[in-house]
């Protein structure tokens, strides 16, 4: 347990120390952006006196150390600083849309794990025969298609020919959840990519697992093929599965960019965009540093789930 | 992403409608009283001028839901800060102006009643019209000057600061409770188009805050604002122009174009600003949503650095003006959703030189300037980003038309969240858009050697003179030729090319009324959701 815990801490600390070097990263870059919060304020009337006024009055006219300096020093109190392009609160673009993101990643995950495990441990189960075929060829066509493109085909279809479901969450703010027929469609689109390659991994490990040594002769000692497949073998399959899942969430953000803008769900993949686009260099950073812990800790997790799945695997720290 | 694409002013022009003419207007020779002037697109019966439909009596009631671009999670309501259609449509919707844009970008009164100028053109009395805020409070004199002067602050930049300039606000004073004095640095014959600027919208006294609950005198009041989302504002029954229809308007944040046709096809707004030809083309005439197209839109040019090689010959300009096959850039740029432009801005505007000859191509005489300029075999970068709608597919099929006259063009794309200032000074030839604005108001901000955005380097002392001697030209006519003189020059040797301006499309839903068919974005009767109503 003393291992664990030292793990644990190792890992803590090496998690920090990615995430300032995250945050200082996407502060180097936003900063190597061309133009800044100003320019691309003043849009399309560009006169350089009145982009020197907007530049003072963001105080952008100090040097790009000072200003992450005093925004990392606001860090510490917990203060994520202002937003140069509208002077409110960062933590208040997080709070926001926060909401509607976690709703579409939890409702994602919550159904993308019975389905991912299931088809794969269906196809592993009748591995070669017609249900296996159909679950794998069926997986990868559908891992091909583009977020993008298949929003485009499940609306057209769904919402506007059949009228089944709403087009967009348009009006619907933060209170998606009143609105379960809103939300349909988008966990539809993030759910299926990720499905398909858990799927594909759960099968490949199964069938890897019953093959093994240790339950052949698990069954060569009459123990029964239920018990087989899920005591013996499908811990030892997931444990591939679980950190791939981790991995799934964290890509599960670029999918909410797209899903998000199509459906109109003002989440944070939608704030990423306007901030990156507005040159809004505090809010990017606030994200940079919710989007770096997250990533750290649900890494942490499935890298625990693995280790308690099997432990022989070691898991490199 | 490209919906970025239009989010700044890029606004429709309007093609001259003879019925649209200009009512002898007089304001800038100063006996100008219109008073409550009918004004088109009021929807009433008989006055079927601007809406399309014969749309019969307006029903009252209801909640209109309008789709827009916006501006995400920093957006406020500010009208001082209005940078995107979507402030736009919301500042008119809370706010007012002294004056506003007609359809031909006239001047035309809104909260001043009337204006007057002195002799020397340089002071201006001005009227203002018995009109209340929200809360009740009458609009007052030092409502406007505190308004101006908050917006001319140096330290803030706000957009309308450079429209104000003229003014001299220090010695400008209100004479009476609704009677003000503007005092100019020098002859504006054209003020009226200073008080009709963008975003130059009128606050009560010491407003500062605008996003809690903001307090206008416009046709809405506030009711809740939830940024990059939505702003609801509900029908001010002590409008001045009279109450509107609804009850209620929405305007709802969607950056996505295909989000904003998708909901209105699903029912769940009822108006959709800014859609592209393609689907326009899909749903005209299918009676499912009414397609709008405000004709003659958004100007859409190239724009050439008069100051540096090779276009500081003017044979060598001259030669880009023949190279251009408009048709094709029309067809291919804009989807055919818009006509060709003749080098000039501002088609169907009042002052607008439509007599000129419209060009055409013609590659022979365009390689017979090249050769005398000796600029045979010239390489020239082209700068274009997806900014704007059409402006990387406007670059390519004109790199393809100068290739045909022996002009290899290098096209260039760059970052559309800085393009327009890194165009302004650095470059030879680069795409180049512009919303509605007044003649006057393009070469006063463009094409002056003091202009705070000169995209063509066109600094020409008898240029400016010809400017100034318009802004001291009391008569309508006899301006109108000084303006007609600068055009013939800018048409013969200027920097701008101007091949097209593009329709701007909206989609309604069916029972939409009273949606004004002629009125160029950020004009009086665009986005004017007081007019409106649901059958």
């Amino acid at each position: 347990m003393r291992g664990l815990r030292s793990f644990v801490a190792r890992r803590l600390l090496l998690g920090v120390a990615q995430t300032v070097a995250v945050v200082l990263l996407v502060f180097a870059l936003t900063e190597a952006l061309p133009g800044d919060a100003a320019v691309a304020l003043a849009g399309d009337q560009p006169d350089p006196a009145r982009i020197a006024a907007l530049r003072e009055a963001m105080h952008l006219d100090r040097p790009a150390y000072e200003r992450l300096a005093e925004w990392a020093a606001g860090l510490l109190h917990g203060d994520f600083g202002t937003s140069v392009t509208s002077g409110r609160p960062v933590s208040q673009y997080l709070a926001d849309g926060f909401g509607p993101t976690l709703l579409l990643a939890a409702l994602t995950v919550a159904l993308l794990v019975p389905a991912g495990f299931g088809l794969g441990v269906l196809a592993a189960r009748h591995e070669g025969r017609l249900v296996d075929r159909l679950i794998s060829s069926v997986t990868l066509a559908v891992h091909a298609v583009p977020e993008f493109a298949l929003a485009v085909l499940l609306v057209a279809v769904f919402a506007l020919h059949l009228g089944w479901l709403p087009a967009t969450a348009v009006g619907y703010g933060t209170d998606l959840l009143a609105h379960p027929a809103a939300l349909l469609l988008p966990v539809l689109v993030l759910l299926a990519r990720p499905v398909c390659s858990l799927a594909r991994l759960v099968r490949a490990g199964m069938v890897d697992a019953l093959a093994a040594p240790y339950a052949v002769h698990a069954r060569r000692y009459g123990v029964g093929g239920a018990r087989v497949r899920y005591a013996h073998a499908l811990p030892n399959a997931l444990a591939p599965a679980v950190q791939q899942l981790a991995r799934t969430i964290d890509w599960l953000l670029s999918g909410v960019i797209v899903v998000e803008a199509l459906f109109v769900i003002p989440g944070l993949g939608t704030v990423l965009l306007n901030a990156v686009a507005e040159r809004d260099v505090p809010v990017v950073q606030g994200l940079a540093v919710v989007f770096g812990v997250l990533t750290v800790v649900l890494n942490l997790g499935a890298d625990l789930v693995t280790h308690r799945l099997a432990p022989r695997a070691g898991v490199a720290a | 992403m490209n919906e970025e694409t239009a989010r700044h002013l890029a606004s429709p022009a309007v093609p001259s409608f003879p019925g649209l003419r200009r009512r002898g207007f007089l304001a800038a020779t100063g006996a100008a009283s219109l008073g409550a002037l009918a004004l088109t697109g009021c929807g009433g019966p008989g006055s079927e001028d601007g809406t399309g439909k014969g749309d019969g009596r307006p029903r009252r009631g209801g909640r209109l839901r309008a789709a827009f671009a916006g501006g995400g999670a920093s957006e406020t309501l500010d009208p001082h800060l209005a940078n995107l259609f979507a402030d736009v449509a919301r500042a008119k919707a809370l706010f007012d102006k002294l004056a506003d844009y007609g359809a031909d970008l006239s001047a035309q009164p809104r909260l001043a009643e009337k204006w007057q100028a002195n002799k020397a053109l340089d002071r201006w009395q001005v009227t203002l019209r018995k009109a209340t805020f929200h809360n009740g409070k009458p609009v007052t004199a030092q409502d406007v000057l505190y308004s101006y002067r908050r917006i001319a602050d140096p330290k803030k930049g706000f957009r309308a600061k450079a429209s104000l300039e003229p003014i001299d606000l220090d010695a400008s004073r209100a004479t009476g409770k609704r009677s003000l004095e503007f005092v100019l640095k020098r002859p504006t014959a054209e003020f009226p188009n200073i008080l009709a600027a963008f975003g130059a919208y009128i606050v009560p006294e010491k407003a500062t805050a605008f996003d809690e609950k903001p307090i206008g005198s416009g046709p809405f009041r506030f009711v809740s604002f939830a940024p990059g989302r939505s702003a609801v504002l509900r029908r001010y029954d002590d409008y001045w122009e009279g109450a509107p229809h609804l009850d209620e308007i929405e305007f709802v944040v969607a950056n996505e174009e295909s989000a904003r046709v998708n909901a209105l096809l699903g029912g769940q707004v009822e108006y959709a600003h800014e859609l592209d030809p393609t689907t326009a083309r899909a749903h005209e005439g299918k009676g499912q949503i009414e397609i709008v197209r405000l004709r003659n839109s958004a100007m859409q040019g190239f724009a050439m650095k008069t100051d540096r090689a090779p276009f500081d010959d003017k044979r060598v300009r001259q030669a880009f003006f023949l190279i251009a096959d408009r048709k094709e850039l029309v067809a291919g740029a804009l989807s055919g959703a818009g006509e060709i432009g003749n080098d000039l801005f501002g088609k169907g505007y009042e002052y607008y030189a439509d007599g000129l000859p419209q060009r055409e191509q013609d590659l022979g005489r365009a390689r017979a300037l090249l050769k005398q300029a000796g600029a045979e075999k010239l390489k020239v970068t082209l700068d274009t980003s997806a900014v704007a709608a059409g402006f990387t597919e406007a670059a390519s099929i004109f790199r393809d038309q100068a290739a045909k006259a022996g002009v290899t063009i290098d096209v260039r794309t760059g970052s559309k969240d800085t393009y327009w200032s890194d165009i302004l000074d650095s470059g030879t030839l680069c795409c180049y858009r512009s919303g509605a604005m007044p003649i006057e108001a393009h070469l006063s901000q463009r094409l002056l050697t003091d202009s705070t955005t000169n995209a063509t380097e066109w600094h020409h002392k008898d240029f400016d003179a010809l400017y100034q001697q318009a802004q001291s030209t009391r008569d309508t006519k006899d301006r109108a030729a000084v303006y007609a003189r600068m055009q013939r020059r800018l048409y013969t040797e200027g920097g701008f090319l101007i091949w097209g301006f593009a329709d701007w499309i909206l989609g309604t839903a069916r029972e939409v009324r009273g949606v004004d068919r002629k009125a160029p974005a950020n004009t009086l009767d665009w986005a004017r959701f007081d007019k409106v109503w649901l059958a």
